[in-house]
């Protein structure tokens, strides 16, 4: 079983950036037909998500996060030790966009910088190994950022997944202090299931090539992508995560020693409406426990946990929160964090086009 | 038991308004959608707590499938 438990380390500040382009999804009729449409996303709940322009990436998402998060805070930059950024959607192959976005931001050349590929759950994974790291007296500050734009990963073409994933980035500064009691993670990953969500191709196993960019009819319901194409079996993620989730939410609730009703909020990764009002349902949760963003910033893997957050609890945290994070995806991967929130600083969201603040 | 399985059946396709016999192959009905996939594996956790992959749910041809595989 594995749960890591850490003490005097916390998230202090948080701040958000997405896209400007707003998608009004009954409208993204292109390709299907217009009452099609409607009821899948009447079924997801997915009523909005912004999409980044050609010009802009998970990383220019995350610049604008940590900007305004480093100006609203009047934060020391010489004090960052540590940059990670979490992504599957980075600038380049190589190198690791942390360490371009560690020029970019104008730290120092001590900074530790590197990033995490894993998917939805990676926030979750990320703040484990940073609150792991934090625990060495010699950091004094440290920079999360996690950024994704999902929009550019899927077809429009294939139904199954098309009116899911929207972009977004998020900044966290994470410090050790007195003021932060106890933190739990439980971290999980099950690799016999990697096809459930996956891309086929461009990676080394099935390299780029004029074929791997070829689009094709890929099931009896006619959804049309390429093997560079994300593809998501939906019915085995939910068939995985209504099993795996509930459990590893039990169990790590269990190891702190707590009850379900000693938390604040329930801070779910946002996969669609349909899971997720389910789990609640399953789990008997308080409905005004569980912040959603779903319905306007869609799927946004990694980011959609912190991003939510950031837009709905931010005039909600004064004082000391016990906060449930739950994510899950691609992997698969699940994870679970207990975090006390102790008065965290929460930006405005920013608005983000051709790569830059507006 | 079965009648509770039928309607039950019914509510996740959305199909309230005919009627339900166990020879039905389910894939056949006008309702039946990718969605209406998911209902039916939401509905089988909830009321019999019993979950079929995907791979499995392919062989599934009629709702006698279907009830058979929550006798297990």
């Amino acid at each position: 079983m594995a749960k890591l438990e850490f003490e005097h380390v916390g998230i202090t500040a948080l701040a958000a950036a997405i896209p400007q382009h707003v998608i009004n999804n009954y409208e993204y009729t292109e390709f299907f037909p217009k009452e099609e449409v409607k009821e899948v996303v009447d079924k997801i709940g997915v009523f909005e998500r912004r999409f980044a322009d050609k010009n802009t990436c998970s990383s220019d998402l995350c610049f604008a996060a940590a900007e305004k998060l480093i100006s609203d805070n009047n934060i020391d930059k010489s004090e960052i030790d540590l940059l990670v950024f979490i992504s599957q959607t980075p600038d380049y192959r190589m190198p690791a966009t942390s360490v371009i976005l560690q020029d970019r931001l104008g730290l120092s050349n001590n900074t530790i910088a590197f990033d995490i590929n894993l998917g939805c759950s990676a926030f979750i994974y990320g703040l484990s190994v940073v609150y792991s790291m934090m625990q060495n007296s010699n950091l004094r500050k440290a920079l999360v950022l996690d950024g994704e734009t999902r929009s550019k990963v899927y077809s429009p073409k294939d139904r199954r997944s098309a009116f899911i994933f929207g972009d977004a980035g998020v900044a966290a500064i994470v410090e050790r202090s007195e003021k932060f009691g106890k933190s739990y993670f439980s971290l999980n990953s099950d690799g016999s299931r990697e096809g459930l969500i996956k891309i086929d191709a461009g990676g080394y196993r099935n390299m780029s090539s004029a074929e791997t960019v070829v689009e094709h009819v890929v099931d009896e319901f006619g959804n049309i992508r390429s093997a560079e194409h994300g593809y998501m079996h939906g019915g085995d993620v939910f068939n995985f995560v209504i099993r795996e989730i509930p459990r590893d939410i039990k169990q790590t609730i269990e190891y702190a020693g707590k009850n379900k009703e000693d938390f604040d909020y329930y801070v779910f990764h946002q996969a669609n409406n349909f899971i997720n009002s389910y789990i609640a349902k399953k789990m008997k949760l308080e409905d005004s426990k569980i912040p959603a963003t779903i319905s306007k910033y869609g799927n946004t893997s990694s980011v959609s946990v912190p991003l939510t957050i950031v837009s709905e609890l931010k005039d909600k945290l004064d004082g000391n929160r016990e906060l449930l994070l739950s994510a899950f995806g691609v992997g698969m991967t699940w994870a679970t964090g207990i975090v006390p929130f102790v008065d965290c600083k929460i930006s405005d969201i920013v608005e983000v086009n051709d790569g830059k603040a507006v | 038991m079965e009648q509770k399985f039928f309607d039950l059946l019914k509510e996740a396709i959305e199909i309230e308004d005919h009627d339900v016999n166990m020879e039905d192959q389910f894939r056949e009905y006008p309702e039946w959608s990718s969605l209406a996939y998911l209902s039916i594996i939401a509905m089988l956790d909830e009321e019999y707590d019993v979950q079929i992959e995907e791979a499995e749910f392919k062989t599934l041809r009629t709702v006698a499938d279907l009830y058979n595989a929550i006798q297990k």
